[in-house]
């Protein structure tokens, strides 16, 4: 397993996380983030995030680290892992949805 | 209940197009998010993990059903079905999107709700003991002064940037439910030695990463100076409040450096330059806000009424729910129904919009269509007559809202935690509901009685972790959650923050060092103690023993 | 940096003067109030006008007895989350009687105007967006609930002498 970077922020109009794509986009897919070799480079990236206006506008980018496990990619901290994959707990709602 | 009037629907709507216009120059680009952050702040919104957080002022945590359809509405159409009563008696939702955050403030405008100030450094939401009117020992009705408090600090001028946010509490009874002293400014209704009715003032009470508890700065203020006593205090803490490091920015660290004696000097000082300004209260302006919290028109009713009587014989859950979730009420024949939010192994608070929509329609027809949120996330309806008891209990049983665990070891108050929060260091919600499924058994066998357990899960502690008997505070150890544990806090009448009782505990641990914790009192307990009073008496040691062999 | 002044864009007619500057010999000028209290008499007798600029921790009373002979007090927002001169300025209206301009410096921005003007401001030093924006702003909430400064808001009258006279 190793280490890598990466961005990620969320999208000003609707407040959802986001990640920083290899093409220099933005995706609400975990899966589609984009591995960067240092923090540094990740740092400049999430630094100029925030001054693109318009319907793909961040706010608060930062950088963060993966783990990486042949093609298995998931966040390194269990906060960033609930952001991409959501609450550990179900909500009451679909608590009650299910029984 | 306070309905508005041309003024406050006018005002509201106003304030509804400033935002949704303020939103738009985000969205545009034209303002950054440095500049917008404090403007969304101060309608309530948030940025969280998943999304936008909304919060819903519900003023001195009073509902009408009409406005319990409305939060139904917004869970509905703008959140994933569901919202989240806080300890500050509001309602959260937690799945907001920006852009749809001005159609959805329109919505609740209609129904006379809004986000303001419900964030931000200025003058939160006031909150009021959920018993207010109902209280049989109550000496008079909070809810009139935090409805005039509401008015005076809604966009105030001159404390719309304070150095940190501001929270009063007004409590109307001897026994105090609003926690008034963990509040920047806790005012307390009493009768002075010639009888007059007038307000404690306390300041500086606060949990956060330095808890106080509130020193006196006025044995007795008369109710027509309130306003402008409380203008003084604001001003005082507005030009000397420190604004170097927002850790030490709250009112609680003013009045410990200067010292509870100088701050009330200082108050005085520039009281006495206003007192009979332009803030001065007339009677008919209390007048006219007291007849809105007029009781309603109670109709007579039995207050031994023979079916009530038959069903608890006859139904051991209806009368297990009877001790936990009904309390006396001030008129012979009705009584104060609590409406548990904390169902076993559910997320505590939380309550779906079908939920609501049914409440709404029992508090139509039990409750003369009130209903209350408190600050331990739970819900009242204060005016059921005795009679309906039965079926009321029914109704919500088939709700899963009959939970009987008001102030019982199940009843556990949480911050959202890291699930949700973004300021979080560890899991709330999770913990809570392994914890309320442990406890809910361990009291069904031992009959533990009350016990209050709060989760935080960072050191702002939005769950009041110090002042529960048990505390738990979750922290980051290299990326790992654990849980600080405190005991031997109080919110109530005896007051006091818990200490902490060893190093915290890993997260897989922490619901058996709690049981634990917990059957180390059911050893030591005498004549009916609660957990709170045997810790009092024995000390913190049997307790330790006890953590450093569960953790 | 635009500056607007009963709702229209004016040219300045102070002059700044830095605490180690020359004083010139006529034309309006702002001093510190660390100058202000060294050169009082001074400035007073220099025959033209004479401003004074605060920051948050001068006290407005030192002014007092001369508020009459001050053209303008300007407060200083450093950040415009930093609330102090709100109250600076409602104490040298409504405590000391302050009748001169009354300016906004620092960041100014067009949403914290309302609180501005309520608390006692005439003049804003904004930026474009502020003045292009300056009657909007000031136009969104023409409610208030409270007395302040410029006027007493409803709580009271409402209640009181406005219902009873039929005013809304």
């Amino acid at each position: 397993m190793t280490v890598a970077h990466a961005v990620t922020a969320n999208r000003l109009r609707d407040g959802i996380p986001v990640y920083r794509t290899e093409d220099g986009g933005w995706s609400p897919q975990f899966s589609a983030v984009g591995q960067l070799a240092t923090a540094a480079e990740a740092e400049a990236i999430a630094a100029a995030a925030g001054a693109v206006n318009g319907k793909d506008a961040v706010v608060g980018a930062y950088a963060i680290t993966v783990e990486v496990d042949g093609a298995a990619v998931r966040p390194t901290s269990l906060r960033e892992r609930i952001r991409a994959e959501g609450p550990t707990v179900q909500p009451l709602a679909a608590m009650r949805k299910a029984s | 209940m306070y309905r508005y009037d041309e003024f406050d629907h006018d005002f509201l709507a106003e304030r509804v197009a400033q935002f949704g216009d303020q939103v738009a120059r985000r969205l545009s680009g034209e303002l950054t998010e440095e500049e917008f952050r404090p403007l969304r702040l101060m309608n309530g919104l948030y940025l969280q993990l998943h999304a936008y957080m909304l919060r819903i002022a519900i003023p001195y945590g009073t509902l009408s059903a009409t406005q319990l359809r409305a939060l139904a509405h917004v869970a509905r159409r703008y959140d994933n079905g569901y919202g989240h009563f806080t300890t500050r008696q509001n309602m959260q939702f937690n799945w907001i999107k920006l852009e749809e955050v001005p159609q959805a403030m329109a919505d609740l405008a209609a129904a006379e709700m809004h986000g303001i100030q419900t964030s931000g450094n200025c003058i939160r939401n006031v909150t009021a003991d959920q018993w207010a009117g109902v209280a049989p020992d109550e000496i008079e009705d909070p809810r009139v002064w935090c409805e005039i408090i509401r008015q005076w600090s809604t966009l105030h001028p001159e404390f719309s940037f304070l150095p940190r946010k501001f929270k009063i509490a007004v409590t109307g009874s001897p026994h105090d439910r609003a926690a008034v002293r963990v509040h920047d400014i806790g005012l307390r209704l009493h009768r002075n030695e010639a009888g007059e009715i007038g307000f404690e003032v306390m300041v500086g009470g606060g949990l956060g990463r330095t808890p106080y508890i509130a020193k006196t700065i006025r044995e007795f203020l008369p109710k027509q100076d309130l306003l402008s006593y409380l203008e003084a205090i604001l001003r005082v803490y507005n030009q000397l409040g420190r604004r170097d490091n927002i850790y030490k920015a709250r009112i609680k660290i003013l009045v410990h450096a200067l010292g509870a004696e100088k701050i009330a000097e200082l108050v005085e000082a520039e009281w006495q330059q206003m007192r009979d300004g332009a803030l001065k209260l007339p009677q008919a302006t209390i007048d006219a806000i007291s007849t809105h919290f007029a009781p309603p028109d109670y109709p007579t009713r039995d207050p031994m009424p023979p079916q009530l009587m038959a069903a608890r014989l006859r139904d051991p859950d209806f009368a297990r729910w009877l001790r936990s979730n009904v309390a006396p009420h001030r008129v012979p024949g009705y009584a104060i129904v609590s409406i548990s939010l904390k169902p076993e192994g559910a997320p505590p608070g939380d309550c779906t919009a079908g939920q609501m929509d049914a409440l709404a329609d029992l508090s139509e027809r039990y409750s003369f269509g009130e209903t209350r949120v408190t600050h331990e996330q739970n819900l009242v309806f204060p005016h059921v007559a005795q009679e309906h008891l039965p079926e009321l209990w029914r109704a919500l049983d088939a709700l899963e809202l009959a939970t009987p665990n008001i102030g019982l070891a199940s009843d556990i108050i949480a911050c959202p935690g890291l699930d949700y929060c973004s300021l979080a260091n560890a899991r709330s919600i999770p913990v809570a509901q392994h914890l309320g499924q442990r406890l809910g058994a361990l009291d069904r066998q031992h009959d533990l009685g009350n016990l209050q357990v709060k989760i935080s899960g960072c050191i702002n502690a939005c769950g009041h972790h110090h002042v529960g008997h048990i505390g738990l505070l979750g922290v980051d150890k290299n990326g790992e959650e654990f849980y600080q544990i405190t005991l031997g806090g109080s919110a109530a009448d005896d007051a006091s923050l818990g200490a902490i009782l060893g190093p915290a505990v890993a997260y897989d641990k922490v619901v058996d060092t709690v049981a634990s914790l917990v059957e180390g009192y059911v050893g030591l307990r005498e004549n009916g103690e609660r957990f709170l009073d045997t810790y009092r008496r024995v000390g913190a040691a049997p307790f330790k023993e006890r953590l450093n062999a569960a953790r | 940096m635009p500056l607007v002044k009963d709702g229209a864009l004016v040219a300045d007619a102070w002059t700044r003067i830095a605490d180690d500057a020359a004083l010139p010999g006529d034309g309006a000028v702002t001093v510190s109030f660390k100058r202000w209290e060294a050169e009082r008499s001074s400035l007073l007798g220099r025959n033209a006008p004479v401003g004074v600029f605060l920051g948050n921790t001068d006290p407005v009373e030192a002014l007092a007895s001369d508020l009459n002979r001050i053209g303008v007090v300007m407060l200083d927002f450093p950040k415009y989350t930093d609330g102090r001169a709100y109250s600076q300025a409602r104490l040298l209206r409504e405590r000391l009687g302050y009748r001169g301009e009354l300016r906004a410096t620092g960041n100014v921005l067009r949403d914290q105007l309302l609180f501005m003007r309520r608390s006692g401001f005439d003049t804003y030093e904004v930026d474009e967006r502020g003045a292009a924006g300056f009657a909007a702003s000031m136009a969104a909430v023409t409610h208030a609930y409270q007395p302040a400064t410029n006027d007493a808001g409803m709580l009271l009258r409402r209640y009181t002498s406005a219902r009873a006279s039929g005013a809304k």
